[in-house]
């Protein structure tokens, strides 16, 4: 069975959508948007660190993601300037180093509209693997800094006040991302990684009374569009990731629009 | 580290001649407070004076660039900040804040948001809250750790006038019946004076040249230091 591409590329989406369900819920909250396309823009740089490494392709964008990562960290508390222009300079400054070192090798055959947009012929059983134990390590760890996350969400200071350590939770949060940025690569791309973590959080932001029922609501509706978009792009042969966005989006947009009617039939009984 | 004090057996802090600058510039300096069981500390004084950075030297939020912080081992304190800013797409319900760090019994925390007027609520979503109710959520968040030590940013900010009245009176009674400490940041004179046992008062700092690296004697700028009023 996982000999057919789709299938492949039907269970590391899912796989995927697993994690990025509670991880973008926290981008929402925390207002971590422009975070996390910086660490997605950083992806191509990860590119140059496989090429030069001869490493897997996910391997190396997780280590360059990693190394943004750390770098946020270490100079936004430096309070050098505005963390919008030090995460632009980041995301931008590691694509252009990337694209440089790429072309310095002219004869290498990268297929960059894959990496831009996703590309369902491109997980292998390898890949697979890598997904599922790295997603489910990536829940082990999630498990494990909740409360201490959700008490930085609320305030920082707070959760320090009361023994936490919010600059390390918010670390390993920032690790968990640059692994999802490196798991989504082939499935959706580098470019709409952040609306696959976005858009299912905010469509069942209503739905939601806690942050976990959020995150797994927001879980479940990722599952779904992933299977969804990859049915999209396998039969009208569209590009995968773009699929699987406007699939969420149209989602949103049923929800949003569901939620106005029943507001106007409820209100017209009165 | 308790004799190093030199003081009373009840001390809970003790800040010495503490000052923060930022860019070259001090934001408050010469600042000396000690809290004890049972007092109730103000500090006092006007927009930008330093008072919250002030508060969060004495919790250790920020480093001090000069004096000393002195806490007794394992305190514990009951943190209400200023302002919360809960970003609105974060569902959060009242108990589940009463909850926010830790886990307590659903009794610990009927009782708690009882002890704050705040009894009758249910569990609505925290967005819902007026201003005045979840200043007192944030009060019963604090109380739930049965703190040695409270410590409130301007509680009656965005508070109306009977309200801020009423605010005070529940914190001074929940300061007898646990005997705890609380150090309170006020712009308000009367609360100050009201029910605090001692008042810390903040002077905006102008004279020093932010070149120098002199400290001045305090006595030399009676503005610039922190005077015990009473």
């Amino acid at each position: 069975m996982l000999g057919d591409f789709f299938v492949r590329a039907l269970l590391a989406g899912i796989g995927l959508a697993v994690v990025a369900g509670p991880l973008g819920c926290f981008i929402v909250w925390r207002r971590l948007a422009y975070f996390g396309e910086t660490i997605a823009h950083s992806a191509l740089l990860g590119v140059a660190f496989s090429v030069l490494a001869n490493l897997d392709l996910m391997v190396g964008i997780f280590a360059a993601a990693s190394i943004v990562v750390l770098l946020v960290h270490v100079l936004d508390s430096q309070e050098l300037m505005p963390v919008d222009s030090l995460l632009g300079l980041l995301a931008h400054g590691s694509l252009a180093i990337g694209l440089v070192i790429l072309s310095f090798f002219p004869s290498l055959r990268i297929d960059l509209h894959g990496l831009l947009f996703g590309n369902i012929l491109a997980v292998s059983k390898q890949d697979l693997l890598v997904i599922w134990l790295g997603g489910a390590a990536a829940i082990a760890v999630l498990w494990c800094i909740w409360r201490p996350l959700v008490a930085a969400t609320i305030d920082e200071e707070l959760a320090k006040v009361s023994g936490m350590k919010p600059e390390r939770t918010k670390l390993i949060f920032g690790i968990l991302l640059a692994a999802v940025v490196a798991a989504a690569i082939k499935i959706v791309g580098v470019l709409l990684i952040v609306a696959l973590l976005i858009i299912p959080a905010v469509t069942m932001k209503p739905f939601s009374v806690n942050p976990e029922s959020m995150a797994a609501r927001a879980s479940v509706m990722g599952i779904l569009v992933v299977v969804g978009g990859l049915f999209l792009s396998s039969r009208a042969d569209t590009p995968t990731g773009p699929s699987i966005v406007v699939i969420a989006l149209f989602v949103f947009a049923m929800t949003r629009i569901g939620m106005k009617l029943f507001q106007v039939a409820n209100h017209g009984k009165r | 580290m308790r004799q190093d004090t030199g003081t009373e057996h009840n001390q809970l802090v003790s800040a010495t001649d503490i000052g923060v600058s930022r860019g070259g510039r001090w934001i408050f300096r010469h600042v000396d407070l000690q809290v004890s069981k049972g007092d109730l500390v103000s500090i006092f004084g006007a927009n930008g004076a330093g008072k919250t950075t002030c508060l969060k030297a004495v919790l250790g939020l920020i480093d001090c660039d000069e004096g000393k912080v002195w806490r007794v081992p394992k305190l514990v304190v009951g943190y209400v900040p200023q302002r919360l800013a809960v970003n609105p797409t974060l569902p959060f319900t009242v108990r589940r804040m009463v909850n926010l760090v830790g886990h307590f019994s659903d009794t610990e925390v009927d009782a708690t948001l009882k002890a704050v007027g705040l009894g009758r609520l249910g569990d609505p979503q925290i967005s819902t809250l007026s201003g005045g109710e979840f200043q007192r959520l944030l009060l019963a968040r604090a109380l739930i750790h049965n703190p040695d030590l409270l410590v409130l940013d301007e509680p009656s900010q965005g508070v109306d006038v009977a309200g801020s009245d009423v605010l005070m009176e529940l914190i001074n009674g929940i300061r007898k019946k646990l005997n705890c400490g609380v150090l309170m940041v006020s712009h308000d004179l009367k609360v100050a004076i009201d029910i605090a046992s001692d008042v810390v008062v903040l002077v905006p700092h102008e004279h020093d040249d932010p070149a120098s690296s002199q400290p001045f004697p305090p006595q030399e700028h009676p503005g610039d230091t922190a005077v015990p009023a009473f």
